[in-house]
């Protein structure tokens, strides 16, 4: 199972440069020995346990040469430690960062852009993160020295809250949270302060919940394509599995109750127990919403089999455009037959605040074990008390939240519009979405072939010459090959403008090399190659596949849409 | 079967707690606790027969529950641990609590909802004394103006001592916000996104430097071997991930901490082997003993992955010599283990005898690290523990590495870490804060241990950490744990004092109590004295 871990997180990479025990691709092709092969056979009969997940043949070879090199830096850092043993947590690949999908994140740390001093590097554009507004959060820290324990004015604070380290967390913090949640969400729903359970970050936040609903080899299904970040925050401690419920585009990746059942009956006949569904609200990588049916349908599912419901609600406030965010709370309030006991909800201000430095992840469950063991699990990532002071005061600023909220959805919004517009008059469609950080680029038409291969050469492409780092589909478990997630908010608007050219000029490129190789059986290419040399940009609103004939573009594709 | 009452009235007490909360949503939560104490009282009032018999059926028909659903095929089942009962008893008494009420779900069942069996087995370790204890505390705080008749708290390690300096030094150092004019590492980028998650680089600099001043080490830290974590809580769960596999075992030189019982073996499923001291040894680590515990646990079928030592000793607070830490190195080679040296006390050594660090010994003499990790932090040394700062410093590469990844789910939120670099990097504060606090802590621990003497209650003498290590066996009615816990109730029922007994810290003998006197200013001494004189009075007129 290990070789279907796939990561290319904002959160991995910035655990800092000292990586050991990484298999690279080179070290995969020595040969191994006889000692070596042995472990090789194992990882791959769990490989092909992977395969049955995934029906694409071509997987097989990825995961062979996962697990080769997982095995070769297990054996060389066996070879310099054997004498001392270690746990298999720490031995084995849990964290995923092994996997080929970081060498994204590894190009950019080693070449990364710089506006002047260096103009050829990598952009980042994995990293879902919210620097639109910084400005805003340095104004009202600045106005607000008493907001810290650590100043001369809001010294008077600091005995109590230095010494303060109990795992209910400040309760002028629990207040301000419950207040916030409630606010972001239309104050259509009321939360609870008492329910608000702290943790490090959404990262903590998933972890804790996986250690209270499941036990070691029990699941959760999750739609896809989903945050890779999950197969190890989820499961790498826990044990615990995911398992996936197979969305695509022809619906817009919408979460059917079909697909639901499917995901699990087939658990069942794996004789898995199925413990939960998380699902991420808005979509993370998706960026669209679910929809109240959605919810509804995803309510009774749950009910009807009596598990667990985890709604990560981390972006609920980075909504930029109607229709307006409903959260699960709202649903299963107004719901008499729903076992609210079952409905858990993941949040946090490191998206909807831009306040991922502080680490602040939220529980909030409707369940009373829930709740009380997840508080004493907290002890393991409590928020400090001198950032529960900050953020408490800071939240409780009515007039700046709302400020705050409207001006950045309002300057995220303007940045979405600019990256898919720019994308929009090369032909490069995005899923209409109107949530979160990035948009879910859909680069169908420039795949050479449609396999999770053809998805990885164009990765590659884009991280070595294109100079980008998105994040390929198949990271997200994406049925589909060709999608890439593209985080368009973490970076200024020059940054930007240099992105969106590299991808116009890019996508030019490629279609002109397209065109050069001689192929007389389509005549299409031809008029083609005629658009692209008059240069008439804006003409260019259908990708070359879209107009093959061989494809017709379905009335509900998002190309039309996104076109629109 | 004390112990059980005490239970029962914690989860009767947790239940109140969150049907509270739903009524009391618009008030805070100090408001709350003042409707749960008297009805705490209540519980307690009704205890009597009722519950006395229908327990003990109760706790056995759960056990046979408990033991069945155990059965599943997990791939090694968690080895009862061989401590002295009073782990086994609240074990068994964890059970009723985790199905209680609305959680009377057997696993699979379709009746009510189940979580993880992680979850409902926490309830066994909220139950130790200690936590009860310290929950006790919680809403009814002595103080002596405003509550003169609250709980008297000397069950938390916590030091308010000194913390007038830290607080003064950060008043007249960041004086106008969070946030220093551009150019500064306190600006906006530098704390609101994302930072690595295993801490600063600066901040494992200033941590470095912190240590080699605390430790007086003659060499200094090397910040690349550090780990930041949020605690040393967290610190110690993952190093603890790191090194054993569920069911593996640490073995632990007893009295030990009562909050490794929840903080090593709740998730990661390791167990941990006391090694007991004794008082004719002055509670000194013996080889012999480990030696003993490691063959023992070996025979039983169960790894022993390290040695996890507290250095100044908590709770007794002796330190560990040099013979003894070089002896330690020689064990864990001859039987391939690890060491993990938890020294979160270092600078708070109050005593003549001088600390030494394992550190020094390994920057001394060729022996292996590799095997050899140390736990510190800013909560005690720095009396920060709102702060959550805990470092994990490992000599082994692979453990640096996977340590470094597992932060992420304990990381420091970047503003505090800021700020406590421009502290930490100011040495000369932190001299004289290290200084006076060590003054401060003599002193008060002598004004405390002489108080207890007077009342011909004797402390082992120590030398290090918030604590003493006090025998009341004179007190207790009966030589047992039972005895023990009898006295301990008292104390915190009668006398509301609110210590931790020994039982708590798997010591073999019963009688013994910690006691924290960091929390107290020299004037609450007398106050506490005349609580104790009036239980221990009372004690022994009976006898």
């Amino acid at each position: 199972m290990d070789s279907t871990d796939f990561w290319t997180t904002e959160h991995v990479c910035l655990g800092g440069k000292r990586r050991t025990g990484l298999g690279t691709a080179t070290e995969a092709k020595r040969t191994p020995t006889r000692w070596e092969t042995t472990l090789v056979s194992k990882r791959t009969a769990l490989a092909g346990l992977a395969l049955t997940k995934r029906p694409n043949p071509t997987v097989s070879s990825l995961s062979l040469s996962l697990s080769l090199s997982l095995s070769l830096s297990l054996s060389l850092s066996m070879a310099t430690n054997n004498h001392v043993l270690l746990s298999k947590m720490a031995m084995n690949n849990g964290h995923g960062e092994d996997s080929p999908y970081f060498d994204g994140w590894k190009a950019y740390d080693a070449n990364p852009y710089h506006p002047t001093e260096n103009t050829e590097g990598v952009i980042q554009m994995g990293l879902a993160e919210n620097q639109l507004c910084v400005d805003l959060l340095e104004d009202w820290i600045k106005r607000n020295p008493q907001a810290s324990i650590c100043t001369a004015d809001g010294v008077s604070e600091f005995q109590d809250i230095a010494l303060y380290q109990d795992y209910h967390g400040l309760p002028e913090f629990r207040n301000a949270v419950a207040n916030f949640m409630g606010k972001v969400r239309g104050g259509r729903v009321r939360f609870d302060p008492d329910r608000i359970v702290m943790s490090g970050g959404a990262t903590g936040a998933h972890e804790l919940m996986s250690f209270c609903l499941a036990d070691p080899g029990d699941a959760f299904l999750v739609p896809t394509p989903y945050y890779p970040g999950f197969d190890r925050d989820l499961r790498w401690r826990t044990g615990m599995q995911l398992l996936p419920v197979i969305c695509n585009s022809s619906n817009d990746f919408k979460i059917t109750k079909v697909a639901l059942e499917s995901a699990y009956a087939k658990a069942q006949e794996a004789n898995i127990k199925v413990k939960g569904v998380l699902v991420t609200n808005p979509s993370n990588p998706l960026g669209t919403m679910l929809d109240k049916e959605t919810l509804i349908s995803l309510v009774s599912f749950i009910n009807e089999k009596n598990i667990h419901l985890i709604c990560d609600e981390i972006y609920a406030a980075t909504v930029f455009n109607q229709p307006t965010f409903i959260s699960i709370s709202e649903i299963v309030e107004q719901d008499p037959n729903c076992n609210l006991n079952l409905i858990h909800v993941v949040y946090s201000l490191s998206k909807d605040m831009g306040l991922p430095g502080f680490r602040v992840g939220i529980v909030y469950s409707y369940n009373d074990a829930v709740v009380s063991c997840g508080r004493k699990m907290s002890s393991f990532g409590l928020v400090s008390t001198q950032t529960q002071h900050l953020i408490a005061a800071m939240l409780s600023d009515d007039e700046f939240v709302n400020m705050f909220i409207a001006e950045s959805g309002k300057r995220i919004a303007a940045r979405h519009k600019i990256f898919t517009c720019g994308l929009a008059q090369v032909g490069i469609g995005c899923l209409k979405s109107n949530a979160g950080l990035f948009c879910w680029m859909d680069l169908r038409p420039l795949l050479k072939e449609s396999t999770i291969d053809g998805e990885m050469a164009l990765w590659r492409t884009i991280i070595d010459r294109v100079k980008l780092n998105v994040s390929p589909g198949s990271s997200f478990h994406c049925s589909e090959p060709g999608w890439f997630r593209v985080c368009f908010a973490n970076m200024d608007d020059k940054t930007m403008r240099v992105a969106i050219e590299r991808i116009r000029a890019f996508v030019f490129e490629s279609k002109e090399v397209e065109v050069e190789v001689p192929s007389k059986k389509r005549r299409w290419q031809t008029s083609l190659r005629l658009s692209f040399s008059s240069r008439r940009l804006d003409d260019v609103t259908m990708t070359p596949r879209g107009m093959s004939p061989h494809c017709a573009m379905s009335p509900h594709s998002p190309l039309v849409r996104a076109a629109t | 079967m004390t112990q059980n009452r005490f239970n029962l009235q914690d989860s009767e007490r947790e239940e109140d707690d969150s049907s509270n909360s739903v009524s009391s949503s618009n008030n805070s939560g100090a408001a709350g606790m003042r409707i749960i104490v008297p009805l705490q009282g209540v519980v307690q009032g009704r205890g009597g027969l009722v519950l006395g018999s229908v327990i003990p059926c109760a706790l056995f028909y759960f056990l046979q529950l408990y033991l069945k659903r155990n059965r599943s095929p997990s791939p090694s089942p968690p080895p009862s641990s061989p401590s002295p009962s009073s782990t086994q008893l609240s074990e068994l008494s964890g059970i009723p609590r985790s199905l209680s009420r609305s959680h009377l779900s057997p696993r699979g069942s379709t009746g009510p909802t189940y979580v993880s069996n992680r979850a409902s087995s926490i309830t066994k370790s909220g139950d130790s004394p200690y936590y009860v204890g310290l929950n006790k505390v919680d809403g009814d705080q002595y103080d002596a103006l405003e509550n003169p008749d609250g709980v008297i708290q000397l069950g938390l390690a916590e030091n308010k001592l000194s913390l007038d300096l830290v607080r003064d030094w950060f008043a007249d150092h960041l004086k106008d916000s969070l946030i220093i004019e551009s150019g500064s590492d306190l600006s906006i980028s530098g704390i609101a996104t994302y930072q690595p998650f295993d801490g600063l680089m600066e901040m494992k600099m200033a941590m470095a430097g912190f240590m080699s001043q605390v430790m007086q080490a003659p060499s200094s830290f090397n910040p690349s071997q550090i780990v930041l974590t949020s605690g040393a809580t967290a610190a110690i769960e993952i190093l603890t991930f790191c090194l054993a596999d569920p069911g593996n075992a640490f073995l632990v030189p007893s009295p030990y901490y009562p909050g490794f019982d929840r903080d090593i073996k709740w998730r990661t499923g390791v167990e941990l082997v006391p090694v007991p001291c004794r008082s004719t040894d002055n509670f000194n680590l013996s080889i012999a003993a480990l030696d003993r515990a490691y063959s023992q646990t070996k025979k039983r079928g169960i790894k022993v992955r390290a040695v996890l030592i507290t250095n100044p000793s908590n709770p007794v607070g002796n330190l560990l010599n040099r013979d003894t830490l070089y002896s330690l190195l020689d064990f864990a080679r001859e039987k391939n283990i690890h060491i993990i040296s938890d020294e979160i006390f270092a600078g708070s050594v109050h005593g003549s005898e001088k600390f030494v660090s394992m550190a020094e010994i390994l920057d001394s003499e060729g022996f292996d690290r590799s095997r050899v990790h140390i736990i510190h932090g800013l909560s005690k040394d720095l009396s920060l523990p709102g702060f959550r700062v805990g470092v994990i410093y490992s000599y082994n590469e692979i453990v640096q590495a996977a340590a470094t990844k597992l932060a992420r789910f304990s990381p420091i939120s970047a503003p505090t870490q800021r700020l406590l670099i421009s502290m930490l990097s100011d040495e000369k504060f932190i001299k004289k804060y290290i200084e006076i606090n060590k003054d401060r802590l003599r002193k008060m621990y002598a004004a405390f241990v002489n108080g207890l003497e007077e009342l011909d209650i004797k402390c082992m003498k120590s030398s290090g950490g918030f604590y003493c290590w006090a025998d009341m066996s004179k007190l207790i009615r009966s030589y047992s744990e039972k005895g023990e816990l009898d006295l301990w109730n008292k104390l915190l029922k009668e006398a509301k004092i609110n210590v931790t007994p020994g039982s708590s810290c798997h010591c073999i003998e019963p009688g013994w109590f910690r006691c924290c006197f960091t929390t107290l200013t020299e004037n609450d001494i007398p106050v506490v004295m005349e609580r104790i004189r009036k239980v221990s009075e009372s004690c022994k007129s009976r006898h």
